[in-house]
């Protein structure tokens, strides 16, 4: 990314247990040692950073919260530095609605997103991922963070919403400026979040003369239980929240899979050799590299497996620790993609499971089809660097890919 | 083996995950909003055994219950 404002320092950690950082450089590089060792000393951890977070460290842990809407809210659903006051009850709904607000504003997302819906996309998909390929196949290597990965979500995503794919700079702009920048720069968050928000109000307003049939006008003509149609700061918080999550998530998908891909041959010889498998991989690298962490704020003081949690804290609700248990998933350090038995949480567990997941599933599969048909053979870049995301979504930045067969 | 087996998808916990229905589409049916639920009155035909326990251990919600009879 281009933006080179520096964000607040934080002191490296040398205590995991008991002042964990979830966007220290160790943290970001490689998490999985450190949950291990988070998950051996204690189901809950906790640290003084960010003005006090716990962290579930298992999956029955995570799996308790994620159920218990009473002591934990999602008005705010991403742990950063700072915590001001909640001036919008419509900041992103339903991901960051309680109940009894959270059923209806999902409700009215949910049949743009299902299995059925998502089928229809697929051709449009389909020519997404070749065109990208198209763009770099010739040159032998290329980053497939930069070039394939970033573009597949946004584009699906522009698509669904009714907006132009070449706008997709902007988004990915916006989405690093709130997803990571944000964490540790407050300006950075706001700066995006109005930027996004004059963005979608001019498409709205071009939409009340001349209606289309996107997601756009879908929510627009959309009605709420007493049949009135939503407020316009409804409609627009939800377009924030498709946007937001629709992208950088998916990338990250995408991007951690050819990472593992381009590490592991037998996986992918594989995968060409028996395409049928392809549905339980998918889902066998969502769980061992979920990008998705969530967050919470205990609103009122509970115990959780035995530990007690104090209102006015955050907790780091880490769907990815989770899918690393060892209780629930034998073998959890290793991917195995005919893993048969795979409750993974990638897409989050209890009410606020991800309106998009049928979306992102179709998008990763198409994904590694498209690109295993063409290029068959890859390896990371030795003389380049893999980087990964900060904070709230983990996914490769930088993937340096060389391809063809090793000579 | 002359036991039945029944399905019943619990729709208080069921959130739309929808891996019931991708590892067995013959035995669950979806809503509008993509909630599940079993396929007629849930009874299992022979011949589907393995995919009704695969879709149980598979749901997230531990949203499905399978009756043995």
């Amino acid at each position: 990314m281009s933006d080179v404002s520096q964000p607040a320092a934080h002191p490296p950690v040398t205590d995991w247990v008991n002042d964990f950082d979830h966007t220290d450089p160790q943290w970001t590089k490689d998490p999985f040692p450190i949950w291990d060792e988070m998950r051996a000393a204690s189901p809950v951890v906790h640290t003084e950073r960010f003005l006090g977070c716990y962290m579930p460290t298992t999956y029955e842990a995570v799996r308790e919260i994620a159920n218990d809407t009473k002591h934990f809210s999602s008005r705010r659903i991403i742990v950063r530095d700072v915590r001001p006051e909640i001036t919008s009850r419509n900041a992103a709904p339903p991901i960051t609605s309680d109940p009894p607000e959270h059923k209806p504003a999902k409700q009215l997302l949910l049949p743009p997103f299902t299995p059925d819906a998502m089928k229809k996309l697929e051709p449009r998909m389909r020519a997404i991922c070749n065109e990208l390929i198209d763009g770099f196949i010739a040159d032998g290597k290329v980053d497939a963070a930069a070039r394939y990965s970033k573009y597949i979500p946004v584009q699906a995503i522009a698509h669904m919403l009714g907006i132009p794919e070449s706008d997709s700079d902007l988004f990915i702009k916006w989405i690093h400026m709130i997803l990571e920048l944000g964490i540790k720069d407050e300006s950075k968050l706001l700066q995006a979040v109005q930027e996004m928000s004059a963005y979608f109000i001019a498409h709205i307003e071009a939409r009340k003369n001349k209606p289309t049939d996107d997601l756009i006008s879908y929510l627009m003509n959309a009605k709420d239980k007493e049949g009135n149609p939503l407020e316009d700061s409804h409609v627009l918080g939800s377009l924030r929240l498709l946007l937001i999550a629709g992208i950088d998530t998916t990338w990250s998908a995408i991007g951690s899979s050819l990472w593992h891909l381009a590490r592991t041959p037998v996986d992918r010889e594989r995968l060409i050799a028996e395409p049928e498998v392809m549905p339980t991989a998918v889902e066998e690298l969502l769980r061992a590299y979920s990008p998705v962490t969530m967050a919470r704020e205990v609103v009122k003081e509970t115990t959780i497996s035995g530990c007690p949690v104090k209102a006015g804290n955050m907790v780091l609700l880490s769907f990815p620790a989770a899918n690393r248990d060892p209780k629930v998933f034998p073998d959890a350090d290793k991917v195995v993609i005919d893993r048969r038995e795979n409750r993974h949480a990638a897409f989050g567990l209890g009410i606020h499971r991800c309106v998009g997941s049928n979306l992102a599933r179709m998008e990763m599969q198409i994904a590694l089809e498209e690109w295993l048909k063409r290029i068959p053979d890859f390896r990371l870049d030795p003389a380049g660097t893999v980087t990964w995301s900060q904070g709230t979504v983990r996914g490769p930045r930088q993937l340096p890919f060389l391809l063809g067969k090793a000579m | 083996m002359t036991e039945r087996l029944r399905v019943h998808v619990d729709p208080d916990k069921c959130q739309g995950h929808a891996r019931c229905k991708a590892l067995a589409p013959e035995l669950f049916e979806l809503d509008e909003y993509g909630n599940a639920h079993e396929a007629g009155d849930g009874t299992v035909p022979p011949g589907l055994e393995d995919k009704v326990w695969l879709a149980k251990a598979n749901c997230p919600e531990i949203a499905i219950d399978v009756i043995e009879e």
